[in-house]
């Protein structure tokens, strides 16, 4: 019998290098399926939503039935929209994917279209002018213009899916969300806090790494622009 | 479909609408964390974002809380206060998470909607020989309402569903009933929940919606 190590751990601190050292696995596997989880949403939703934008920007008609749906399906809470896909998908990682590429659908249409609302009428008879058929035009102009836009719009939609991801623990697929959610339950606190910390670096990290690729693919916008 | 059927079964059970933690309670628990959250947050960032907004300082602050409000998930937060000292009022973690969570969205939309009453009616009131009280109030105010009503909103909606996540971390309203369902693993209750709550927050919007429809055209603004 040896007597309890008197470290952080047992001590249940909130900042615990013990606990860095001991659960370095766990803390990993947990980042890993944190980032697939957010990475995989955020990509089908722009998948899904240029073409969507597109569309509601050629026919004027489609614009207002398309933004009303992801209006209603923005202000659908987290918790309940996960609990509605539990009949499609089941406790399963796709649900958590599939909950979260409705959200960044909604920014992504959003923003997408705004930015190609912005193009000027002008540019655009001008690149008409200029020979371009409607397929050049949306690609070689309309597109590259509504960047901006479309970038703040991924980088709004990306920052709120790391964030989100942690309601997935409710299913047992929640990256970073399952360690606060099993520390919640035995009031382990180094676990929450580090878990919970780790969850802002990434946000604030895909943040930054998608500012600087929208300078790089942006350089005519300038500084001033984000 | 077989589920859905169960659900609307469940809803319509009259036995789950009465009683202590039955639908009606958690409706009633929901509305007034939503209301009292929605006044103290007004209460605490509007005459922050008014006055900073009518100094024209603190504009960076001001703009970027909303960001960070983005970055932090409240379901951390939410966890964070259940283990500190303030876990231990009932519903402490809920409330105080609930107006960490909609005092970004009412400061930015204050602030920002303060900047952008155009300068020249400023000035304009300035020559006539209004204080900057009388300004404020006279002139940036009204002005600013549609971006101030906009943010308003946008609190709202987000605190229905703090006040939902809040369910996962032990607080009241109708996320109760969606966690317990999970825990009784019955997707009839679980689906059940997540209509009622989702019903409740389109009603939330829509009462924005047609308030914002039946203001006087000048608080309607150009959105």
């Amino acid at each position: 019998m040896t007597a309890p190590p008197d470290d952080c751990l047992a001590r249940n601190e909130w900042i615990c290098g013990a606990y860095l050292s001991t659960r370095r696995q766990i803390l990993l596997d947990a980042v890993v399926q944190h980032l697939q989880l957010t990475f995989l949403s955020v990509l089908i939703g722009l998948a899904v939503a240029l073409p969507l934008a597109v569309l509601a920007r050629r026919w004027g008609w489609a614009a207002g039935p398309v933004l009303a749906v992801t209006t209603v399906l923005y202000t659908i809470p987290s918790l309940a929209m996960f609990s509605l896909l539990l009949p499609l998908y089941g406790l399963s990682a796709t649900l958590v994917v599939a909950g979260l590429v409705l959200y960044s659908l909604t920014l992504l249409v959003r923003n997408i279209l705004a930015g190609l609302r912005a193009v000027p009428e002008e540019t655009r008879q001008a690149a008409r002018g200029l020979g371009y058929g409607p397929v050049r035009l949306l690609l070689a102009v309309e597109l590259p213009l509504a960047l901006p836009a479309a970038m703040a719009g991924l980088r709004i939609a990306t920052v709120s899916a790391v964030s989100l991801v942690t309601i997935g623990a409710i299913v047992g697929f929640g990256g970073l969300g399952n360690l606060i959610y099993a520390g919640m339950n035995t009031y382990f606190k180094a676990q929450v806090l580090t878990a919970s910390v780790l969850c802002v670096l990434i946000a604030v990290a895909a943040d930054l790494l998608l500012l600087g690729a929208q300078r790089l693919i942006t350089p005519w916008a300038g500084a001033a622009r984000t | 479909m077989s589920t859905l059927t169960a659900a609307w079964a469940w809803l319509t059970d009259p036995a789950h609408w009465t009683g202590d933690d039955g639908i009606r309670d958690r409706l009633l628990q929901h509305l007034a964390l939503t209301v009292v959250c929605l006044f103290l947050s007004c209460l605490i960032a509007l005459p922050v974002a008014l006055v900073l907004g009518h100094l024209g300082r603190g504009g960076a602050l001001a703009v970027n809380i909303s960001n960070v409000g983005r970055a932090v998930p409240t379901f951390a937060v939410l966890v964070l206060l259940l283990l500190t000292p303030v876990g231990r009022w009932g519903e402490g973690p809920t409330v105080v998470a609930l107006v960490l969570f909609a005092v970004p969205p009412l400061l930015t939309n204050a602030y920002v909607g303060m900047r952008e009453v155009d300068r020249s009616v400023v000035q304009a009131a300035r020559g006539m020989g209004m204080t900057g009280r009388q300004t404020l109030f006279q002139v940036e105010v009204p002005l600013a309402l549609p971006l101030i009503l906009n943010g308003v909103r946008i609190a709202a909606v987000q605190l229905v569903a703090t006040a939902t996540i809040a369910a996962l971390a032990g607080g009241g309203g109708l996320g109760r009933i969606i966690t317990a369902g999970f825990n009784l693993a019955s997707t009839p209750q679980v689906v059940a929940g997540a209509l009622l709550v989702a019903v409740f927050a389109l009603l939330v919007e829509g009462v924005f919606e047609a308030v914002e429809r039946l203001a006087p055209a000048w608080a309607r603004g150009g959105r």
